[in-house]
């Protein structure tokens, strides 16, 4: 018997799920946005705009809601700050007390980016504008390690589950490889749906949006089938004790996932000029792939609580 | 077991010493973790019944820090029956995997070794949940922190032995210094494998075996799973480098596929075609 079928629910319900799916988010149109700054320069600066708009407030939203799923929200600082000592809590091996300091630090980079956009053109460029824009290298490594914040966020979420004793999350190591790809293609997607008004000006970069995402989506492809074949003995243990599980669950699996969320995507995004307004249309399937992504990943262990010896 | 001295008592590991066969299923220990920890009732007292069983605690969880299994082993036309009890508890695992993802520091190791949580510190995150091996921790409802077995380390430091192990009638469950207890452990092991109990095991008792032992380890008469209990179980961290060194490698190929995707000079190029297609 798989030891993980011994363990309780953590509870970790529609808020996390809607949490990591906003996380991803923001990591992701962070990553996006910086690798069109840092690549491509200051000619398609309209379309990683839209990248550092949307992750400041996606990370603030998520950071809401992990505080709003605490049993004491109003002691959410015990994450920061130990209580009793006043000293820093950061434990690197605890995901969630890694994460803490991750999605602050990212959430700095994300608000410099953030009012750096804002000011842009305003003729108020400092001190954000010209720090993240202005000052050769030290801009680029802002951009640079920011973008790498921004993979973190979108990952840690995936080995925070892996990090359990819970069933289906502790019984991969695949997570968190899985949950960045799929969190910086809705960051794509995101912003391939934004920017859909600047298309005729901006059809190199957003092409290479596009391009990006295909290949993400390939690979997260790979990722989830990979992830079921690793899941196969704690599916196989699930389907038995839990009449309809595997039913129900591998539907959503199958339909939300990869069907709505992949193939459809891939099959509209692999020559984006198919028909008029394909590329939007995929954008919205992938952001709602990535949302029943977690949702099947999250609450299918969930309902495995219900199963106890 | 232990006299209830005000003497206190040294810092080194201790721990309970369960003999699961001569639990009667009183529920004794049940009732006085209830009493003496100040735990609230199930629903406000209106629990029901669970309909499977004459247990109707069913698990461990915030307001039920002790849990006298009751295994009702019956074939279906009860030609074999037997009735095996087991008074379930935190383990206080020498390594516990609650304690190492707590990201709060509200759980703390002892200078007894025994894991508590500090309910003052801990803000409901419910990794530790997540992170039992055993399904020992859950939210208590009023308090809505995670809560656990403390192994009464308010009385230990006031000299007094775990209330659960002092209202226990048949000594099913032994407070004590963990070496000792191992000592008794054995003896009774040995007893009742001369008595034919071939089945008999302990589980826990073994520093070398999993999570480095239980500071509240089991006489067990049969194999673990049938108490409900994990044969091999597992700290939350052994996956922990192979997740983190996956996602790296992740971060690597997305970098290279950023780098592949975004190439100005490819961009220029379809900025080219667009231009021309836009000027025909």
């Amino acid at each position: 018997m798989p030891s993980q079928v011994f363990t309780t629910a953590p509870h970790w319900e529609w808020w996390i799920v809607l949490y990591f799916f906003v996380g991803g988010i923001a990591g992701g149109s962070f990553f996006i946005s910086a690798l069109i700054d840092l690549i491509r320069g200051e000619a398609d600066r309209p379309i990683s705009r839209i990248g550092y708009l949307i992750a400041f407030p996606a990370i603030i939203i998520g950071t809401i809601l992990l505080i709003i799923d605490l049993g004491r929200p109003e002691r959410f600082w015990h994450m920061v700050v130990q209580s009793k000592t006043w000293l820093p809590a950061f434990k690197w091996w605890s995901p969630i007390s890694f994460g803490t300091w991750i999605v602050t630090v990212f959430s700095m980079f994300a608000f410099l980016a953030f009012v750096a956009v804002v000011v842009q053109g305003r003729g108020v460029t400092r001190p954000f504008y010209g720090l993240f824009y202005q000052l050769g290298i030290v801009s680029k490594a802002l951009q640079i390690l920011g973008a790498i914040a921004g993979l973190a966020v979108a990952g840690y979420t995936g080995i925070l589950l892996t990090v359990t004793n819970r069933p289906v999350w502790a019984n991969n190591n695949l997570l968190g490889f899985l949950f960045m790809v799929s969190g910086v293609s809705t960051g794509a997607a995101m912003i391939s749906l934004l920017a859909a008004s600047k298309r005729r000006q901006h059809e190199g970069a957003l092409y290479s949006v596009h391009r990006m995402d295909t290949w993400l989506l390939v690979l997260e492809l790979i990722l989830v089938v990979a992830l079921v074949i690793w899941l196969s003995p704690i599916i196989s243990w699930a389907s038995a004790a839990a009449p309809g599980w595997l039913l129900s669950w591998g539907i959503i699996l199958l339909l939300g996932v990869i069907v709505i969320g992949l193939l459809i995507p891939l099959a509209l995004q692999w020559n984006p000029r198919i028909m008029p307004g394909s590329a939007l249309l995929a954008a919205v399937l992938v952001l709602i792939g990535g949302f029943v992504l977690r949702l099947v990943v999250v609450i299918s262990s969930e309902f495995l609580d219900k199963v106890r010896v | 077991m232990m006299a209830t001295t005000a003497q206190k008592f040294q810092a080194r590991p201790m721990g309970f010493f369960t003999d699961t066969t001569i639990c009667i299923g009183c529920k004794a220990c049940e009732v006085a973790c209830k009493q003496w920890n100040e735990l609230p009732a199930t629903n406000g007292g209106a629990n029901t019944l669970s309909g499977i069983s004459y247990d109707n605690t069913r698990k461990l969880d915030g307001i039920h820090w002790r849990h006298v299994k009751f295994i009702e082993d019956f074939t279906p036309d009860r030609s074999t029956a037997r009735w095996l009890m087991m008074s379930d508890v935190c383990k206080h695992c020498v390594q516990a995997g609650c304690l190492e993802v707590c990201p709060t520091g509200a759980i703390i190791r002892t200078e007894y070794d025994t894991v508590v949580i500090q309910s003052d510190v801990c803000n409901g995150c419910r990794a530790c949940i997540a992170a039992c091996p055993f399904g020992v921790i859950d939210i208590n409802p009023v308090s809505r922190t995670a809560q656990k077995c403390t192994l009464c380390y308010d009385r230990l430091q006031a000299g007094l032995e775990p209330a659960c192990a002092q209202a226990c009638p048949t000594d099913s469950i032994q407070f004590g210094y963990i070496d000792e207890l191992k000592q008794r452990a054995n003896q009774r092991l040995r007893q009742l494998k001369e008595q034919g109990h071939t089945k008999a095991q302990l589980y826990g008792a073994d520093e070398n075996g999993p999570l480095g032992g239980l500071n509240a380890f089991y006489l067990l008469d049969d194999d673990p799973e049938v108490y409900g209990l994990p044969r091999n179980p597992q700290l939350p961290s052994k996956n922990l480098a192979p997740s983190s060194g996956l996602s790296v490698l992740g971060a690597i190929v997305m970098g290279i596929l950023g780098l592949v995707s975004f190439r100005k000079n490819r961009m220029d190029r379809f900025a080219a075609e667009a231009q021309e297609r836009g000027g025909e």
